[in-house]
């Protein structure tokens, strides 16, 4: 872990990751989006409206996951005090809030044509939802303070503090009486849901990773490069070193 | 446990000292409720209906608005920093502050709900999960309000950034204490929801100054 602690090293293997990563992800969601929509049989009650399933659930799953990453990176962050794991959750954050909003928009449109409603206010969907607040709160948090590191150090702080919400969102169907459907994959006992359906969704999960981490790895380095900018600019104003000419850096 | 006592009695005769504060947050409190049933008619079955929940969240949004000075007034004229020096820890610093910002804010929230309630027309078996949940769930509000106020010391915005801080935070307890109320007025145990409150507020005694105290630590650097 600490191998990628230099900078410059991780941005040179973010160089060289994030092609790979990004051909990666278009082949994936051409698989996954051909065996979604063409290859997967329709639902027997659902008919064809079960292929938002493709999109929502994974996208449901990115939701979760990234604040677990956000989590994992902000503990460490602030135990070992990793100079990239800071960068990483900030990162992350807006990712796994659009995730989240996409999960909800989703779900939303799904839910009008099986439920009847846009909208239900039972165990799963507000605990997202909750969810999702986390996220803008985390962003807000990070972004008001002048001094990026202290901005960090209290991101830190309540990424942690809102772990407790993930326990909630996985068993809220379990706990609860609730209208969203039960777990069919991730379940004691194994997937319930049939393979025609299973390997698209599987492809379509990995898809969705390998853009978070393409996305990821993007932002990072910009992240990283702006910093250094930010950097030369105020040793230019201290007067440590010349301007360059036409504000060009190396 | 003298020096946690002698900050809470700090902190409560500094809030005593300035009473217009807790008095305008009650005074919030009490105009917030009111305009509840100017606002949806004066039918009692409807204003029944609703009086849990009203009476929660304004005590959500009230208990909100003296938060940003829990922390904010001691770190502008440096006393935070040397509260540090003393033998008490940071978390039972955070401790005793939420003490007394309780006793100062949520308790007078806690003697008024009543009161109030029975202006919304609240069906009398609720009266005692009302009073029961608030007694729970106040002091759990000011310990997880301690978390954000720490996260938010020294922010642009603090207290508008607190409620977006802190409101996702209080979701659980809101749900609990209005469904104890609902619970009883319809017949059922409120037990359950009182019980839940109970665990909340346990869970909040053990993480929240702990939470707090880890946010405090890089404003006081």
């Amino acid at each position: 872990m600490h191998r990628f602690a230099n900078p410059a090293r991780f941005l040179r293997l973010a160089d060289r990751l994030i092609p790979w990563c990004a051909a990666l992800t278009l082949a994936s969601l051409a698989v996954g989006l051909y065996g979604a929509l063409v290859l997967a049989p329709p639902d027997y009650q659902q008919g064809e409206a079960v292929r938002i399933m493709f999109v929502h659930v994974p996208a449901a799953w990115m939701a979760s996951a990234v604040y677990v990453l956000m989590a994992v990176a902000s503990a460490v962050a602030l135990i070992w005090r990793h100079p990239l794991a800071d960068i990483a959750a900030r990162a992350a954050a807006p990712l796994g809030a659009g995730f989240t909003l996409l999960c909800l928009v989703t779900g939303s449109l799904w839910g009008k044509p099986m439920w009847g409603t846009w909208w239900v206010w039972d165990a799963r969907l507000t605990s997202v939802l909750v969810l999702f607040f986390l996220y803008l709160g985390y962003i807000a948090l990070v972004n008001a303070f002048d001094d990026p590191v202290r901005g960090a150090r209290a991101g830190a702080v309540l990424a942690l503090v809102g772990i407790v919400n993930l326990p909630i969102i996985k068993f809220s169907v379990d706990w609860w009486n609730t209208l969203h459907q039960p777990a069919s994959v991730f379940r004691l006992g194994g997937p319930t849901i049939d393979a025609s359906m299973l390997w698209p969704l599987l492809t379509m999960a990995l898809a969705f990773t390998l853009y978070f981490a393409t996305l990821l790895l993007l932002r990072m380095r910009g992240m990283l490069h702006a910093a250094r900018v930010r950097a030369r600019q105020q040793a230019e104003e201290a007067g440590d070193i010349e301007a360059s000419p036409l504000g060009l850096y190396p | 446990m003298s020096a946690f006592l002698l900050v809470v009695r700090r902190d409560l005769r500094l809030a005593l000292r300035q009473g217009s504060d807790a008095a305008l947050v009650l005074a919030f409190f009490v105009l917030a409720v009111v305009l509840f049933p100017l606002g949806v008619g004066p039918e009692p079955e409807l204003l029944a209906r609703i009086a849990a929940g009203v009476l929660w969240v304004m005590a959500l949004l009230a208990s909100l608005l003296s938060l940003d000075r829990l922390f904010q007034a001691d770190y502008e004229d440096g006393s935070l920093e040397a509260l540090l020096l003393s033998p008490l820890s940071l978390g039972a610093l955070v401790l005793a502050k939420s003490l007394a910002h309780w006793l100062a804010t949520g308790l007078p929230l806690l003697l008024l709900a009543p009161l109030l309630a029975l202006l919304l027309q609240l069906d009398g078996d609720g009266f005692l999960p009302l009073a029961l949940g608030m007694l729970l769930g106040t002091p759990t509000l000011s310990l997880i309000g301690a978390v954000g106020a720490a996260l938010a010391l020294g922010a642009r915005r603090a207290g508008v950034l607190l409620s977006l801080l802190v409101l996702p935070l209080y979701i659980p307890v809101l749900i609990f204490g209005v469904a104890a109320v609902d619970q009883a007025v319809a017949g059922s145990a409120s037990r359950p929801h009182l019980l839940m409150l109970g665990a909340l507020l346990l869970g909040a005694l053990a993480l929240a100054p702990w939470a707090a105290a880890a946010a405090l630590r890089p404003a006081l650097e």
